[in-house]
C-alpha cells in the first residue's frame, strides 16, 4: 500500500480504537494513542528514508478517481519538501501526545475526545502535505481547522473559546478567499483542456490567464496562507490561540499548522501563479520585513510566556516568507529547513513553557526567577530551545536563518538587511526571560517546583537532540530540500541573480 | 364545438395520483374513524403513500414526456429528480410531524377558550396535519413539472393552502402561531395575484399558456418586450415569494418561528426544492432566450439576498428565526444556480437542493427535541452548554450547522462548491464573490451557536433535551449519514443527477 496513504489511514484507525475503550480507561486511551502516533512516526522516517532525493517527481504517487464529474481525485504525492514537512509533524505528534501525557485532563471534555481529535488532526495534517490534487487540499485545509477548534475550545486556558473563535472565523475567511480562487481555476482549466484540479497541470494554466486574473487567483491564494502562516497584518489571531491552547496544541498550531500556510506558498502560489508571484513579491517583502521586526517588538514587550512564544513565530514567519519570496535557491532550500527547525525549536519552548505552567501555576515571565538552582533540567532544556530560537551558531536555526538571509540578500540587499535587525531584536526577546526566569535569585514561589520527570525528559530528548544535530550535520535534510526547492525554481523560470557557491553544506 | 377526452399517461402521473388518494384517505379516516385510533392509522396511510409514490417514481425514472397531461405536465429527468427529493425528504419530514407533542389538540378552538382548556385535559388529539401534508406534497410534486402557467399556479396554490394551515397547528404560543400562519396567508395570497397578473401579461405578449409557447415567441421576437418584461417580473415575484428571496422574504422568519418546528422543517426543506424546480423550469425552458432581460435582476436579487440573509442571522437570538434567516441565504445561493442557466448550473442545483433540504430536515429535528416543561426552547441562550447535556445530538446540531456553513467532508461544501463554479463559469464573478463573502459571514453565526452549545457552561432552567422517538431517531440519523456520506463520497450522485438532470420543452 502507498506509504503517504498508509501513514494517513494508522491515525484514523488509532481514532476509531481510542473510541471504542472505554472512557474510563484513561491510560489504555493514552497507550493507544502514543503507540499509533509512534507507529505513524516510524512509517514517516521510513518513507524519509526510502524517498529518493535525485529524483524531483512527486514520489509515493497514487491516485484515484474522487468525484470524476468534477476531474477531482484523491491524489497524493510528495516532492522533497512535503516530505521534509510530513517528517517534522509525524515526529512532533508523538513527542506532543508524551509531553502533554496529562493535558488532556483538566478539560471540558474527556481525555477520549482529546486523543480522537488529536489523532484526525494528524491524519489531516498529513494529507494537507501530500495532497497533489488541489481540491483535496483544500478540503484537509479546512477540515482540519474543526478538530483544532475543539482542541483549544474544548482543552485550553482562559479566554479559550473566544481564541478558538477568533482563529476559525480568521481561517475560514482566508480559506473562502481561497476557495474563490479555487473555483477560479477549475473554470478555467475547464476552458483549457477539460476540468482538472491536478497540481501539475493546473501549474501549466498560468499561460492561459490574463495578467488581471493571474493577480486575483494569486490573492485569494496567498491572503488564505498569510492568514495561516500568520504574516503582518493577518497574525492578530494567533497569540490568543497560543496562549489559550494546551501546550500540545500549541506546538501542533504552530509548528504544523502554520506551515501550511508557507508551504501553500511555494505549492500554490509560486507553482500556480509565477508571473503574479513576481509582481507581487515586493509587496510581499514589505509585510515580511515587518512581520519580523514587528513580531520581535512584540516579543520582546510580551509579559505571558506563551504570547512571547507566539510573537516569536510571527517574526520567524516573516523569515520564512521572506526566504521563499526572495526566489533564490538558497532562500528557498532556507525557508524550507527553516520551517523543519522551527517546528522543533517552538515545540522545545512550548512543552517547557506549558511544563513551567503547570508547575507555578502561572505562564507570567515575572512569576519565574532563578529556576536554573530549583529545576536544573528544565531551565537547561528551556535555555537550548531558547538559543536555537535566536539562532546561535551551532544548532539548527542558525543554518537556515543564515541561508534565508544569504538567499535574500542577492537579490534584495535592502530587505536583507534590514531583516538582519530582527537577529539582534532575537537575542534580546530571547535572553530577557532566560534572564528574569532562569538566572538570578529564586523568587519567593519557586523554591519548591520540581524538576522535569522521566517522561518529560524522554518526550524532550529527541527534540533538543534534533536541534543540535541538525545545527552541526544539517545534511541529510538539505540533501532532500535542495534538489526540490531547485526544481521549484527551475519550473517556474527562476534563476539565482549571481552563481554562487553552495552554502551550508 | 368538439370536446375531446384528455389523454393522461397515468404511470407517469402516478406518483402525484397516490400522495392524492392518500390525502382523500386520510380525510375519510378523519371523518370516519374513532378518534383513538386515527394518529396510527393516519401515519400509516402517509408514509404508505409517499412510499408507493417513490417507487412508482422510480419504475418510470427513465421515461420522458411532453404529454403526460396534454401538454400541462412535462415529465422528464429533472422532474424526477425533483419529485424524489420531494418525496424523501416529506418521508424523513414526517416522521417528525408523528411526534404529537407539537400540535394543538384542536385547532379550531380559539386560545385561551374553555374549549381549548377542555381539549387539553382530555388529551384530544386531532390528526389533520397527515392529509394536508400529503395534499402539500402533491402540490410540490405537480410544481416542477408544470409546464403551463396555469398548471403552475394550481400547484403553487394547491401547495400553499396546506402550509397557511399547518403553520397555525403549533401547540404552545398559539397566538404566534396563528399570527404566522395568518402573516403567511395575506401575503402568500398577495404573491399569487402578483403571480396571476404575470401570466396575464405573458399570455398578452405569446398569445400562449405553455412555457415552449412563451420561449417561441421569445424567439420570434415579434410580441411587446413591455408585456414580456412585465410578465417575467410579476411571475417571478410569485415565485421568488415561495424561496424567501430578499425582498420578499419578509414572511420567513415569523413563519419559520411561528409554526410547529416539524412544519417548519418541512416548509423549509420541501418547499425550496418544489420552487426552485419550477424557477428552474420556468427560467430555463420558458424564458431562457430572454436572459439578457432577467439575469441581470436575477444577479442582483442573489447577491442581496445573501448578503442581507447572512448578515441579518447573525443577530438573531432565537435558533428557529436563525434557521429562516439561513435559508434567506441559501436561497440566494440557490439563485446562483439559476443565474448559471447552464447543464452544470442545474446539476449543481438540485445537488445542492437535495443537500440542503436533508440537512434542514435534520436541523429541525434536533430543534423539536430541545424542550422545557412549556415546549420547544428555542431561545438561543438557553440552549448553552448543551454538549455537555447532551453531546450525541448537540454534535448533530453542529455537523448540520457545519454543513450550512459549506464546510468540507460535509454535503453542504459539495453543494457550495459546484453551484459557485457553475455561476463563475456562466461569467457571473459578481456572484461567486458575493457568494463566497457571505459565507463567511454567515460562518460567523453558525459557529456562534457551536460555541453556545459547547463551550459555554448549561443554564440551570429546565431545559434539557427530551429522548426522541423512535421516528425522530431516524430521521436524526438518516439525515446526518445522508450529510456525511454526501461530503466524503458524492460521487455516484453526481453522476445519477449529471445522467438525468435535462429538462425537455
Amino acid at each position: 500500500m502507498n506509504a503517504l496513504t498508509t501513514m494517513m489511514l494508522l491515525p484514523v484507525i488509532g481514532s476509531i480504537l481510542v473510541a471504542v475503550i472505554p472512557s474510563d480507561q484513561v491510560l489504555r486511551i493514552k497507550q493507544a494513542a502514543l503507540g499509533t502516533t509512534l507507529l505513524v512516526a516510524i512509517s514517516g522516517v521510513l518513507a524519509w528514508i526510502k524517498f529518493d532525493s535525485s529524483n524531483t517527481a512527486l514520489q509515493f504517487v497514487e491516485s484515484a478517481k474522487w468525484i470524476p464529474s468534477f476531474g477531482i481525485n484523491y491524489a497524493v504525492g510528495v516532492d522533497g519538501l512535503a516530505i521534509v514537512l510530513i517528517l517534522m509533524s509525524v515526529l512532533l505528534a508523538p513527542i506532543v501526545v508524551l509531553a502533554g501525557w496529562n493535558e488532556s485532563e483538566g478539560g471540558r471534555w474527556s481525555p477520549k475526545v482529546f486523543y480522537i481529535l488529536l489523532l484526525v488532526l494528524e491524519t489531516m495534517m498529513i494529507g494537507v502535505f501530500a495532497a497533489s490534487d488541489v481540491f483535496l487540499f483544500y478540503v484537509f485545509f479546512e477540515a482540519m481547522l474543526i478538530p483544532v477548534y475543539f482542541l483549544i475550545g474544548g482543552f485550553g486556558t482562559g479566554e479559550r473559546a473566544a481564541a478558538a473563535v477568533k482563529f476559525l472565523l480568521y481561517s475560514l475567511f482566508g480559506g473562502l478567499l481561497m476557495l474563490a480562487s479555487i473555483i477560479g481555476l477549475y473554470v478555467i482549466s475547464g476552458a483549457n483542456g477539460g476540468h482538472t484540479f491536478d497540481i501539475t497541470r493546473l501549474s501549466e494554466l498560468h499561460m492561459h490567464m490574463s495578467s488581471m486574473t493571474q493577480n486575483l487567483l494569486f490573492l485569494g491564494f496567498f491572503i488564505a496562507f498569510a492568514i495561516k502562516a500568520p504574516l503582518w497584518p493577518l497574525h492578530t489571531w494567533l497569540p490568543d490561540a497560543a496562549a489559550a491552547s494546551t501546550p500540545g496544541t500549541s506546538v501542533l498550531l504552530l509548528g504544523v499548522l502554520d506551515k501550511v500556510g508557507t508551504f501553500g506558498m511555494i505549492r500554490f502560489c509560486l507553482a500556480l501563479f509565477p508571473d503574479a508571484s513576481k509582481t507581487f513579491t515586493p509587496m510581499i517583502l514589505v509585510l515580511a520585513v515587518i512581520s519580523i521586526i514587528y513580531g520581535a517588538f512584540l516579543a520582546i514587550g510580551a509579559r505571558d510566556i506563551k504570547r512571547l512564544i507566539a510573537y516569536t513565530s510571527i517574526s520567524h514567519f516573516g523569515f520564512i516568507t521572506m526566504g521563499i519570496f526572495a526566489m533564490t535557491s538558497q532562500g528557498m532550500s532556507g525557508a524550507t529547513l527553516y520551517m523543519f527547525n522551527h517546528g522543533f525549536s517552538t515545540a522545545a519552548l512550548f512543552l517547557v513553557a506549558g511544563w513551567m505552567q503547570s508547575r507555578r501555576g502561572s505562564s507570567t515571565i515575572a512569576d519565574f526567577g532563578g529556576l536554573q538552582r530549583v529545576t536544573p533540567v528544565m531551565a537547561w532544556t528551556f535555555f537550548i530551545a531558547g538559543m536555537s530560537s535566536l539562532a546561535l551558531p551551532g544548532l539548527s536555526s542558525f543554518v537556515s536563518e543564515f541561508l534565508v538571509l544569504v538567499g535574500t540578500y542577492t537579490r534584495y540587499p535592502v530587505a536583507a538587511v534590514i531583516a538582519t535587525f530582527g537577529i539582534v531584536l532575537a537575542a534580546l526577546y530571547i535572553l530577557i526571560p532566560v534572564q528574569k526566569a532562569l538566572h538570578g535569585p529564586t523568587t519567593p514561589g519557586n523554591e519548591n517546583l520540581s524538576d522535569l520527570n522521566l517522561r518529560e525528559k524522554i518526550a524532550i530528548a529527541p527534540v533538543i537532540a534534533i536541534i543540535v544535530a541538525l545545527g552541526f550535520y544539517p545534511s541529510p535534510l538539505l540533501n532532500v530540500i535542495n534538489p526540490a526547492s531547485a526544481h521549484v525554481l527551475e519550473v517556474q523560470g527562476f534563476t539565482d541573480p549571481v552563481p554562487s557557491e553552495s552554502a551550508g553544506k | 364545438m368538439n370536446f375531446t377526452a384528455p389523454v393522461l399517461n397515468y404511470a407517469l402521473l402516478a406518483p402525484m395520483l397516490i400522495v392524492l388518494a392518500g390525502a382523500l384517505v386520510g380525510v375519510l379516516i378523519e371523518a370516519f374513524a374513532p378518534r383513538a385510533s386515527r394518529h396510527n392509522s393516519q401515519l400509516f396511510v402517509t408514509i404508505a403513500s409517499l412510499v408507493i409514490a417513490l417507487s412508482a417514481l422510480l419504475r418510470v425514472r427513465k421515461q420522458v414526456s411532453v404529454s403526460a397531461a396534454m401538454g400541462s405536465i412535462t415529465f422528464d429527468g429533472a422532474g424526477v429528480l425533483f419529485q424524489a427529493s420531494i418525496l424523501v425528504i416529506a418521508i424523513l419530514s414526517v416522521f417528525l410531524i408523528a411526534d404529537q407533542e407539537n400540535f394543538t389538540a384542536l385547532p379550531a378552538a380559539v386560545p385561551g377558550s374553555d374549549e381549548e382548556r377542555h381539549s387539553l385535559q382530555t388529551d384530544m388529539r386531532v390528526t389533520e396535519v397527515y392529509p394536508l401534508t400529503l395534499f402539500a406534497v402533491a402540490g410540490m410534486l405537480l410544481f416542477p413539472l408544470s409546464s403551463d402557467l396555469i398548471t403552475l399556479f394550481v400547484a403553487l396554490e394547491m401547495l400553499s393552502l396546506p402550509l397557511y394551515l399547518m403553520a397555525g397547528l403549533s401547540r404552545r404560543r398559539r397566538l404566534l402561531s396563528q399570527e404566522a400562519a395568518l402573516k403567511y396567508f395575506l401575503l402568500g395570497a398577495f404573491s399569487s395575484a402578483f403571480f396571476l397578473f404575470g401570466v396575464a401579461y405573458l399570455y398578452g405578449y405569446s398569445g400562449s399558456i405553455t412555457f415552449s409557447g412563451i420561449q417561441a415567441s421569445i424567439v420570434g421576437g415579434s410580441g411587446n418586450d413591455v408585456f414580456l418584461l412585465l410578465g417575467i417580473a410579476f411571475i417571478s415575484v410569485g415565485l421568488l415569494f415561495k424561496v424567501g428571496a430578499v425582498p420578499f422574504h419578509a414572511w420567513s422568519p415569523d413563519v419559520y418561528q411561528g409554526a410547529p418546528t416539524a412544519i417548519t422543517g418541512f416548509m423549509a426543506a420541501a418547499t425550496k426544492v418544489a420552487a426552485f424546480g419550477a424557477i428552474l423550469r420556468i427560467f430555463y425552458v420558458a424564458f431562457a432566450n430572454a436572459e439578457w432581460q432577467w439575469k441581470p435582476a436575477l444577479i442582483l436579487i442573489s447577491i442581496v439576498t445573501m448578503v442581507f440573509g447572512s448578515v441579518v442571522a447573525i443577530s438573531q437570538r432565537d435558533v428557529k428565526r436563525m434557521l429562516a434567516y439561513s435559508s434567506i441565504a441559501h436561497a440566494g445561493f440557490l439563485l446562483a444556480g439559476v443565474i448559471a442557466l447552464s447543464k452544470s448550473g442545474l446539476e449543481a442545483s438540485i445537488f445542492y437542493l437535495f443537500a440542503y433540504g436533508i440537512a434542514t430536515v435534520g436541523a429541525f429535528g434536533i430543534v423539536t427535541l430541545v424542550r422545557d416543561s412549556a415546549g420547544e426552547v428555542t431561545d438561543l441562550n438557553r440552549w448553552s452548554g448543551l454538549g455537555k447535556r447532551s453531546p450525541l445530538i448537540a454534535s448533530a446540531f453542529a455537523f448540520f450547522l457545519l454543513a450550512f456553513a459549506g464546510i468540507p467532508l460535509t454535503s453542504g461544501f459539495i453543494g457550495k462548491f459546484s453551484i459557485f463554479s457553475a455561476a463563475y463559469e456562466s461569467g457571473s464573478t459578481a456572484v461567486l464573490i458575493a457568494g463566497v463573502l457571505s459565507s463567511a459571514i454567515a460562518a460567523f453565526f453558525y459557529i456562534r451557536v457551536i460555541v453556545l452549545m459547547f463551550f459555554k457552561d448549561p443554564v440551570e432552567d429546565g431545559t434539557s433535551v427530551v429522548i426522541p422517538s423512535g421516528l425522530t431517531t431516524t430521521t436524526i440519523a438518516v439525515t446526518s449519514v445522508i450529510t456525511l456520506v454526501l461530503g466524503i463520497y458524492p460521487a455516484p450522485l453526481i453522476n445519477f443527477i449529471a445522467s438525468s438532470a435535462f429538462f425537455i420543452r
